[in-house]
């Protein structure tokens, strides 16, 4: 097995191999979070930086730690604080933070495509941590590292993803990471949510809730994209959380030792309710922790190794 | 060139078997001892030793895993990007611990395998037992236990077979 991949852009442009690679190596490194100590020296001398031009909590502060518990230093950058306010193009701030030698650039941008057109220009790894309604990769990597570690494997699984389907970069990415396995995996939410080709990803549509999560293993709610115009895609919100709200009714419906997951942020009595968000069948905290393993995985495999 | 079996099947078990009086000859006994074997081999190598120390002692002495390829020094020229799992299921702190690997070189696994342990926690005491010293360290390291020593030119390999890996029990030197 190899890794030869300057960049993460994708999860469509990984290969199964790819895949398993990552969440192998990131089961390794979920050990050092647990530890006393947790640091080890494996990136030693690399730098980090983080360049979010959206907002974030959990995605910049996992590669932070991520980079940070492996001995990289790391430096963020956020839209509101950079010389972006000041009218300098994404390439010119791209161009002059690699004057500045990191090793890799973590970009989160709401342009699709964002951190695509950097790794052309750039000699640094660049990572996409979320470009518009494109991709998400890591994301997509933690939410499948978290399935196989509570299901023990990945194929044979009846996944459903409900809510703001279209605007999803996390709905996304998972498609395009499920798609290798044998999975069958479901999609629900309002019409106008859902791309009417969503079947060419190999995915189902059923606008029915309730049918949806019937017999699930994994529910994975999304909440609505409202900075990408979400919210003019439905009558109303009471209306979106009486249809396509979580509660415990569904969770009847589904496998008995269905899971829950949700990529945060969560809109707490919109798409799920308190008592699913903390319910026994909850592992959205789990995905969090994972989140900074599979980070760390893909540090190391892009800029850990000589090319 | 042929290959030099330095050690056949039963000279293996008869060095291990040396080695396991050896450590507890020096430790009188193995009432604080863990053992910790480097992966690949030195897992098998712990394991044998932890066998015949139970055979003489009537303890079982604690095995853990080591995998130090996150503290090698050459980790960002290695071809395999594989890091496998470390499994220590012990404290570490305060007891004597028996670092166990297959054959002994530059020094340099060692160095990263003590680091790996050090942030774990504080053994009282690390002691380094390697079934085969070929020479030719790079750093101020040594065995404090050694089944063979044979001082190996640079051409020649030296290849530790066990039959849980390898299918069979052997020592070989290999000219290339």
């Amino acid at each position: 097995m190899n890794w030869d991949k300057k960049d993460l852009l994708g999860i469509k442009e990984l290969s199964k191999e790819e895949i398993l690679l990552v969440l192998d190596t990131a089961d390794s490194f979920k050990d050092i979070s647990k530890r006393e100590i947790k640091k080890v020296p494996t990136l030693r001398g690399k730098t980090v930086i983080t360049l979010f031009y959206e907002p974030s909590t959990r995605t910049r502060t996992s590669f932070e730690i991520a980079a940070k518990r492996l001995s990289a230093d790391t430096i963020n950058i956020s839209s509101g604080t950079s010389s972006s306010v000041k009218g300098e193009t994404l390439k010119d701030t791209a161009r002059n933070l690699e004057s500045m030698r990191p090793d890799a650039i973590v970009i989160r941008h709401s342009m699709p495509g964002a951190p695509h057109m950097l790794a052309k220009i750039l000699d640094s790894s660049v990572v996409n941590g979320g470009d518009g309604a494109h991709e998400h990769p890591t994301q997509a990597l933690l939410d499948l590292f978290t399935i196989r570690e509570k299901k023990g494997r990945i194929d044979g699984l009846k996944v459903v993803i409900i809510g703001d389907i279209a605007h999803s970069r996390v709905a996304r990415s998972n498609f395009f990471i499920l798609r290798h396995f044998n999975t069958e995996v479901v999609c629900s939410g309002p019409p106008t949510m859902i791309p009417p080709d969503i079947e060419s990803l190999g995915v189902k549509a059923e606008y029915d809730m309730n049918k949806a999560v019937r017999d699930a293993d994994v529910i994975m709610m999304l909440r609505i994209q409202k900075e990408r115009g979400g919210i003019s895609f439905i009558p109303s919100v009471k209306e979106y959380s009486t249809l396509y709200g979580l509660r415990k009714e569904h969770i009847e419906k589904a496998k008995k030792d269905v899971i829950i997951m949700h990529p945060g942020p969560m809109n707490r009595g919109i798409e799920i309710a308190d008592e699913v968000a903390d319910g026994p069948y909850s592992v959205i905290l789990d995905q969090v922790e994972n989140g900074v393993a599979v980070r760390m995985a893909i540090l190391y495999l892009l800029i850990g190794r000589e090319a | 060139m042929k290959n030099k079996v330095l050690l056949d099947k039963k000279a293996l078990e008869r060095t291990v078997t040396r080695m396991t009086h050896e450590i507890l000859e020096k430790n009188h006994g193995c009432a604080a001892l863990s053992l910790i074997g480097i992966r690949t081999r030195g897992i098998y190598l712990a394991n044998r030793l932890q066998k015949k120390i139970e055979d003489i002692e009537g303890i079982k002495p604690p095995v853990g895993i080591l995998d130090i390829t996150m503290y090698r020094d050459d980790i960002n020229k290695l071809k395999s990007p594989v890091i496998k799992k470390t499994d220590i299921p012990f404290d570490v702190n305060n007891g004597t611990i028996i670092l166990i690997d297959d054959v002994m070189h530059t020094g340099r696994t060692t160095r990263a395998a003590i680091d790996a342990i050090m942030d774990l926690g504080r053994p009282k005491k690390i002691q380094l037992a390697v079934l085969v010293d070929r020479g030719n360290r790079e750093l101020p390291i040594h065995p404090d236990y050694a089944g063979i020593h044979y001082t190996a030119n640079p051409e020649e390999e030296v290849l530790v077979r066990l039959h849980e890996v390898d299918g069979k029990d052997e020592v070989v030197i290999v000219r290339s």
